[in-house]
């Protein structure tokens, strides 16, 4: 019974901040919702005893995706007035995309059926819960059977990181750069130089 | 009607209250150990600048703390015009509740601990992940410059510093075979980790200093030269939770230390002498032993520079904790070593 009690407090509260992302004025109170919304997924994720799932979705989406994610709106110039003036006026070009959206789904979902073989290749797959931890069983999986699926989603990680790279970086001449293994080898003799000087006579 | 009540007590209850008195259990010795780990930080330091330290407030100044709590509690909460009042005020609960909410995995003994989940290790790192949050809230709704800026600066540190901190984890439960802090420590008996992952140990604590925004990383206590950081426009109660979420988190960072390489609650030596002492004793000693290092450091080190925190980060500690990790697997591959 607490679980189905904790289970609908998780859901409402993930619907209700998925209500609050896009209806929130403020676009920084927007994310920070978005934040909460993560978490109650994290938490519905822990009730199906997906622990290393909710552990990894905290760490991942919200300890690093969603800070950088608010970085960027926060740094953002918006000027909240004017970005609510055109509501009205785009109303109906977005409820028309909606519809045609809501009129696919539905199609998706009317022509929804389940493969019989979709269940035994579940079973085939997943090693038996009651013997080893499910971050175990994760690993099994992924390591041996979608290894290259897995090697080929970094591969794409790496191209999109070297890709923003590329965009992004300038070389600017002007900027001075420590170079701290070029300090450490200045000696003494590089920079001093030791002078005598006659009394009185100052330097030429 | 009795009868419902006593099973509504046997089941739920009983066990809830419990639950409870073991929470209160680890939280009031925690607020006591932050409240005296100030005392013991200007006592040290007084002590290595051949200083007297607070010494009037009771005896020794023993009392100091309680009288810095009751001045930060009698100010005035001022509130920046034009803040966003709601996240300004969430900020510092979360820094201060986040800071506790990480004890929750911590084992103080042999099986002495409040949830023994089984990613306790991946919990910890989730929760010390969560502690930007605080920092970067408190920046943006004090709707100040200098917050803001000191905000991003503290944000970007605790992101970069994390990546290092996540890859010696991964080496260390590697070698363990699994994510219970329990069987982390456990795993150490024949050998402390600090000494077959020694580079390991250095990046974990150096990074650990970033991450708690202590010295040579304090940035944001750079009020002369930088206008100090994310916390410039608080004040009274919610500084003072800073403050107190500040120094748990150094004492959560010394007990992880303690936990992935001193062994947690293990005495140094399997002989009489050493297990006739309580394993809760020999945790928080070492943990004790931890933060002293935290403070010297202080004491020792001239601050770093945002530009040198930055290389050290990204171009030392993530290069050199990546390939110690794979040389770990490699050696627990071809040397048959893997846990099972």
């Amino acid at each position: 019974m607490i679980q189905a009690l904790v289970f609908y407090m998780f859901a409402c509260l993930a619907v209700l901040g998925g209500v609050m992302v896009i209806s929130a004025r403020n676009p920084v109170h927007s994310v920070l919702f978005l934040i909460f919304v993560f978490f109650n997924a994290a938490g519905l994720f822990l009730l199906l005893g997906a622990e290393f799932l909710a552990m990894v979705l905290v760490v991942v989406y919200v300890g690093a995706v969603a800070v950088l994610f608010l970085f960027v709106v926060m740094m953002l110039d918006i000027n909240f007035v004017e970005l609510r003036q055109g509501f009205l006026h785009y109303l109906p070009v977005g409820a028309a995309i909606g519809l045609v959206l809501f009129i696919e789904l539905a199609a998706v979902f009317a022509g929804w059926h389940e493969a019989p073989e979709a269940k035994q290749m579940i079973a085939a797959a997943t090693p038996d819960m009651a013997e080893i931890a499910n971050t175990q069983a994760l690993g099994r999986i992924i390591y041996t059977k979608y290894l290259y699926l897995f090697q080929a989603s970094g591969m794409v990680l790496l191209v999109a990181m070297v890709g923003a790279i590329m965009l992004t970086l300038r070389k600017r001449p002007s900027t001075k750069r420590q170079n701290i293994s070029l300090q450490l080898a200045r000696k003494k003799e590089d920079t001093l130089e030791v002078v005598k000087m006659p009394v009185g006579g100052g330097i030429g | 009607m009795v009868e419902l009540f006593a099973s509504l007590w046997v089941e739920y209850l009983w066990p809830l209250l419990w639950l409870v008195i073991k929470i209160v259990v680890i939280v009031v010795p925690l607020l006591v150990a932050v409240a005296y780990l100030t005392y013991a930080e200007r006592k040290i330091i007084a002590a290595m600048q051949m200083r007297k330290g607070p010494n009037v407030v009771g005896p020794f100044g023993l009392l100091q703390p309680f009288a810095d709590g009751l001045k930060l509690f009698m100010k005035e909460t001022v509130l920046p015009s034009r803040a966003s009042v709601a996240v300004y005020f969430l900020a510092p609960m979360l820094t201060f509740l986040l800071a506790l909410a990480a004890w929750a995995v911590v084992p103080f003994g042999d099986g002495l601990v409040l949830a023994d989940i089984n990613v306790g290790i991946l919990y910890l790192f989730a929760i010390s992940s969560l502690g930007v949050y605080g920092i970067i809230m408190s920046g943006w709704a004090s709707n100040s410059r200098y917050a803001f800026l000191g905000g991003l600066r503290s944000a970007a540190q605790m992101v970069s510093y994390e990546v290092s901190i996540g890859f010696v984890l991964i080496s260390v439960l590697l070698t363990v075979g699994s994510l219970n802090l329990s069987d982390v420590v456990m795993a150490q008996k024949t050998v402390w980790f600090f000494i077959p992952h020694l580079p390991m140990f250095v990046v974990f604590f150096i990074s650990g200093l970033a991450e708690t925004n202590r010295s040579p990383f304090d940035l944001p206590e750079a009020e002369a030269e930088l206008v100090a950081g994310y916390n410039v426009e608080y004040s009274s109660m919610p500084f003072a939770l800073f403050f107190l979420g500040e120094y748990a988190n150094m004492i959560l960072m010394s007990a992880m230390t303690v936990i992935l390489f001193l062994g947690g609650w293990l005495p140094p030596m399997d002989i009489a002498l050493f297990t006739w002492i309580p394993g809760p004793i020999w945790f928080a000693a070492k943990i004790a032993f931890v933060l002293f290092f935290f403070l010297w450091v202080r004491a020792t080190f001239p601050r770093y520079r945002y530009d040198q925190l930055m290389r050290l980060g990204w171009k030392v500690f993530l290069p050199l904790s990546l390939a110690w990790l794979v040389i770990t697997a490699s050696v627990l591959q071809f040397t048959g070593l893997v846990p099972k």
